[in-house]
């Protein structure tokens, strides 16, 4: 039988609205408001999981997003499947199923356990130690460490839900909503800023909404009744936007902070479709106001981890707030006064406290005398040593503390127990402080680490500034407030506090035991298994860095990032290398604060939005074309054409043949085009240029080859000269924007005395390549008044002509070797000037080719691609290019850079061709080119850049970079493959018509 | 994530803008007199410091211009923006 531990109705459950959800297969109930953990307590269920490397079984610790231990697989199995959810932080609903995460093959019998007995041989850094050598047995550990660890299934099919973005601007945020939240963020409002408070909880008012002590009160109301009241006003406020389950996960500098909303992870399947699921926010506020609270610390001390064990204000806040008992034996063991009052809840409730175990001498606060008077029994200066218990904690063995803290002394006491609250002190949450760039210090007395110097527009307020009891947090929060926002009067001026709270506390980082260190398990991180003698041990080897201890002992590295631990692991080290805390330092806290999930950080970019695509204005005829399409940068290209179910090499013979036989055309649409006017446009290109620009007569195009100030080639392309102070220069089609960017920067920064203005119209014309020996019969056919002789429109010259009432710009210029035509019209005619020319060219077999068939064509020819056969490194001389390189220009970008003795290396790579000694064999691009077979290790003379076989030719033909080639003509060399080596011959990189005849054809 | 003040625009996300090394570095007005080593001064060496840093910026996805920018890269704090040209503050 389930036995139920629901011990009163809270107002925050609805008793009416019960709801059944699967947790490892077994059903069980709850009620509307519970979260899975406390409806799992409520059915006596502790034990949720095991631990990553010791598989010891582990119960539900807290009641938060800190939660170590309870980490399942939420919907295990359906495509809306999420693993490392915390128990804590799941609202169960109809039809939830969840189950443990790390073990195998169950929760409750796991074969990982077997760790848990082998643990000697588990020490820090076991991993780093063991794993590594050697190398070979790798495979076969890590199949053995991934199988046992289970850290989570992803989903196998797409996700269903909806995910959004959202930019918000506001005056103020407050983050978090307890009481320092909801006054901070209702004066901000009230003083005319545009506020936003979040929260990640689905009900506003932290810890204190649940805060019933007696000896507390704020206008003569319980701190809960009177903090209901201030919520109930939060709705008539204007200009206060409130969102609650949102958890900023990111805090980046100028208060740019990222947070993310749930909408529907508690709703029921059927409610969920259609919605968006989660929401990223980015939001830019002029202030931020952290009241991001404290967490709760546990006590390190032998065995700590057993099922039952857990944080003493977590099982204050599941009996006043979820009325779930999470024992029918309760004891607690503090430092503070804490635990009283969670022992002080319980027992109003009728729930049995067996003893408090407190390390510190005395306490005579008026909340240790109210639970002595109920009859509780409270250890001083006694500390537990030893817990029992596997599945479930069932007792503890106490024995008195020595006075300096070190050791235990006297007999041993055991009380049986079945759940164990530990009260360890509070920890500020500063991690999104931190996270914001700003600075903390340590606090010697309250041992706590607390913001110190704020580097952005913000404030700390309440616990996490370091304020704890309530009339120090209002009357800090008012100052702060009145500060920060620069204002005179605020709601907290006359609010009247009465407290009676001591803030008395022995802190002791590491507790002893009756059994040396060796001999006991202090977990300071639960969830990776770190014990305080694996930190010891870590600090005997030699590691003295924090960041360094933690790596090596995996300490803080789970998905909790040690919430929990990491200040006991600070304080183990400090103590232990005999330094203070403050001068240690602490690890870094980053983002997301809280695990985000992929979809909300993708939120609408998925499948077609992932990235943006460009197509060309001839695109829809390439597609009604059937041409396969490639990308280059964001373009979609036509890369070839495949008729009757040609392959790919098929179809790339047909057309590079069709195009140098006959005639062919290419979409050339994508090549960058660059607007240049103004008087010192000619000294512009001169300048950036390797070539002379002064000369070039208008209405004449020339290639240009431009470098890097280090003398590198960086693009290429052909500009032509419209006018007198008007050029257009095209680019590279993927180096177009960084081409603009590059010349914009030396206009305005270097040269900002040349009249000369950029505009990029890559988008506003479409271009059509003609080409091959009847290219000039088909235009004519377009343009028939245009006279094309060689006399009146020669190669590498411009005309502007009509065709029918469409104005468009004609360049005789060749990629191909072959005789052509780059018919450049407004973008909007592409696809009609696209038409036409096919029309026309029909009776002569035109040929639509893409971008493979082009790079062939101009590989035949050996003119480069910048950025295939170049790679940054390549200088005009090492391409063989000397003759682009003006001698008497006095300075262009990179100028000096080609007489730098690096670059003058006869031994560079050079751009040469080579031929396979067999001509059917096709080199792979890529593939290494050495110069010896049987020599090892053998120096790698290049690489192969491009390599086709060339239907014009008949042969393979291949370029490629090779050390000190120039001088190589006629040598052989080799390039070895895995099953063959392959005989290559270097040769001249123009493979096809050497003496450029066929431009002229 | 920074807020950056464009000096022709105003106030805008850093995504809108590309960093451009570091300032006032000019390219030298006559290369070819300089020596291998001083050209490489100009090339290749940049200060990265942890401290007060003089950058370059371009609003690279709003007005396209440069501008100079005064930054302490310990805590990201932008002391000043000031046009190209401009001389920088004191
Ligand atoms: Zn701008």
């Amino acid at each position: 039988m389930i036995k139920n531990l629901r011990v009163k109705s809270s107002e925050y459950i609805d008793e009416t609205n019960r709801i059944s959800f699967k947790f490892n297969g077994k059903t069980y109930h709850g009620f509307k408001g519970d979260t899975l953990a406390s409806a799992l307590l409520a059915n006596d269920v502790h034990l949720v999981g095991r631990s990553f490397k010791y598989h010891r079984p582990r119960g539900i610790m807290t009641s938060g997003s800190e939660e170590p231990n309870a980490i399942v697989q939420v919907n295990p199995g359906t495509n809306r499947t999420e693993p490392n959810v915390r128990a804590t932080e799941v609202e169960i609903y109809e039809g939830l199923e969840a189950s443990s995460q790390n073990c195998w093959p169950s929760v409750e019998f796991d074969i990982g356990g077997i760790n848990n007995f082998l643990s000697p041989f588990f020490p820090a850094g076991f991993y780093y130690k063991t794993f590594m050598w050697p190398a070979s047995f790798w495979e076969k550990y890590e199949f053995f460490i991934r199988h046992s660890a289970g850290l989570g299934k992803s989903p196998t099919s797409n996700d269903p839900d909806i995910y959004d973005h959202r930019n918000i601007h506001c005056d103020v945020l407050v983050v978090g909503a307890g009481i320092s939240g909801i006054l901070a963020a209702k004066n901000a409002a009230k003083n005319n800023f545009k506020t936003l408070l979040v929260d990640e909880k689905n009900e506003l008012g932290g810890s204190t909404i649940f805060e019933n002590n007696k000896f507390n009160k704020i206008d003569n109301k319980t701190p809960s009744e009177w903090l209901k009241k201030e919520i109930e006003e939060l709705k008539n406020i204007k200009n206060l936007e409130i969102k609650t389950r949102t958890s900023v996960a990111a805090y980046h500098q100028y208060n740019y902070l990222l947070a993310r909303e749930n909408l529907t992870d508690h709703l029921e399947a059927k409610d969920k479709t259609n919605k968006i699921r989660q929401r990223l926010l980015k939001i830019r506020a002029k202030k931020v106001i952290l009241a991001t609270g404290a967490l709760e610390r546990p006590l390190i001390f032998n065995n700590n981890d057993r099922p039952g064990i857990m944080l003493s204000s977590a099982i204050k806040k599941y009996s006043e707030f979820y009325g779930v008992a999470c024992g029918s034996k309760n004891v607690f063991f503090t430092n503070n006064d804490s635990a009283y009052e969670s022992a002080l809840s319980l027992y109003n409730k009728g729930i049995n406290v067996e003893a408090i175990i407190d390390i510190r001498e005395q306490s005579e606060s008026k909340i240790v005398k109210k639970v002595k008077e109920a009859g509780i029994k409270v250890y001083w200066s006694h500390t537990i040593v030893d817990t029992a218990g596997y599945k479930r904690l069932n007792g503890i063995s106490i024995m008195k503390l020595s006075n300096d803290g070190t050791s235990v002394t006297g007999s041993k006491i055991s009380i049986s127990c079945d759940c164990l609250g530990v009260a360890g002190g509070w920890t500020p949450a500063v991690h999104l402080y931190t996270q914001s760039g700003s600075k903390l210090k340590f606090d010697e007395e309250k041992q706590i680490f607390l913001p110190n110097q704020n580097t952005s527009q913000q404030i700390s307020v309440g616990s996490c500034g370091g304020d704890f009891k309530i009339d120090e947090i209002i009357k800090n929060l008012n100052q702060k407030l009145k500060d920060n926002l620069n204002i005179k009067e605020t709601d907290l001026d006359n609010i009247k506090v009465e407290i009676d709270q001591e803030n008395s506390k022995r802190n002791i980082w590491l507790l002893p035991s009756d059994k040396p260190l060796g001999k006991t398990k202090p977990f300071v991180d639960y969830q990776n298994d770190a014990t305080a003698k694996d930190i010891k041990l870590a600090l005997r080897e030699g590691f003295r860095s924090i960041e360094h201890v933690k790596r090596y002992t995996t300490t803080g590295m789970g998905t909790d990032q040690g919430k929990l631990g990491n200040m006991h692991a600070l304080g183990i080290i400090a103590d232990t290398a005999g330094v203070k805390m403050g001068e240690l330092g602490t690890t870094t806290f980053r983002p997301p604060y809280t695990p985000l999930t992929f979809g909300t950080i993708v939120g609408r970019n998925v499948g077609k939005f992932f990235d943006i695509f460009r197509r060309t204005p001839i695109n829809d005829w390439h597609v009604e074309n059937k041409a396969e399409f490639e990308n280059v940068g964001q373009w979609k290209r036509a890369w070839y054409y495949p008729i009757n179910g040609e392959t790919m090499h098929q179809a790339v013979q047909r057309e590079s043949k069709a195009a140098r036989e006959s005639a062919g055309i290419l979409d050339a649409s994508t090549l960058g085009k660059i607007d240049i006017q103004g008087s010192d446009a000619s000294e512009f290109l001169n300048r950036v240029y390797t070539n002379a620009w002064s000369k070039l007569a208008v209405g004449k195009c020339r290639y240009g080859l431009m470098l890097n100030e280090d003398g590198m080639v960086y693009d290429d392309g052909v500009t032509t000269r419209l006018g007198e102070n008007h050029y257009i220069m095209t680019t590279t089609t993927g180096g177009a924007a960084n081409v603009l960017g590059k010349l914009e920067d030396y206009l305005q920064t270097e040269w900002p005395e040349l009249d000369v203005y950029l505009t990029s119209v890559t988008d506003h014309y479409a271009t059509a390549s003609l080409c091959g020996p009847n290219s000039k019969n088909i235009l004519k056919k377009i343009i028939p008044d245009l006279d094309l002789s060689d006399e009146n429109f020669p190669h590498m010259s411009f005309k502007e002509a009509h065709i029918g009432n469409i104005q468009c710009r004609i360049m005789r210029i060749s990629f191909t070797g072959e005789h052509s035509y780059e018919i450049n019209v407004q973008a909007s005619y592409g696809k009609d000037l696209w038409e036409k020319c096919i029309e026309a060219g029909k009776e002569f077999n035109i040929t639509p080719y893409g971008t493979e068939t082009m790079h062939l064509l101009r590989a035949e020819k050996g003119f480069i691609i910048v950025g295939q056969d170049t790679d940054g490194t390549m200088t005009p001389i090492d391409l063989q290019m000397d003759w682009i390189v003006s001698k008497k220009k006095y300075d262009f970008i990179g100028k000096r850079s080609l007489y730098r003795s690096d670059t003058m290396r006869e031994d560079r790579k050079q751009l040469v061709g080579l031929l396979t000694d067999d001509p059917n064999i096709v080199l792979e691009e890529g593939a290494q080119i050495v110069s010896e077979l049987n020599q090892s290790p053998v120096e790698m003379l290049g690489h192969v850049t491009s390599s086709y076989f060339s239907p014009n030719l008949k042969k393979s033909i291949a370029l490629a970079v090779v050390r000190g080639g120039k001088d190589m003509m006629g040598k052989k060399l080799f390039v070895p493959m895995e099953n063959k080596n392959i005989n290559v011959t270097v040769a001249n990189p123009v493979f096809y018509d050497e003496k450029n005849e066929r431009l002229n054809a | 994530m920074f807020l950056i003040n464009c000096p022709y625009c105003g106030e805008r996300d850093q995504q809108e803008f590309k960093a451009g090394g570091e300032a006032h570095i000019e390219r030298p007005k006559q290369p070819t007199e300089l020596s291998d080593d001083e050209w490489a001064e100009y090339l290749f060496m940049r200060k990265n410091i942890k401290g007060v840093q003089f950058e370059r910026w371009n609003h690279a996805h709003g007005c396209r211009k440069w501008f100079n920018m005064v930054r302490d890269t310990s805590n990201d704090e932008i002391k000043a923006i000031y046009k190209m040209g401009e001389k920088p503050p004191a």
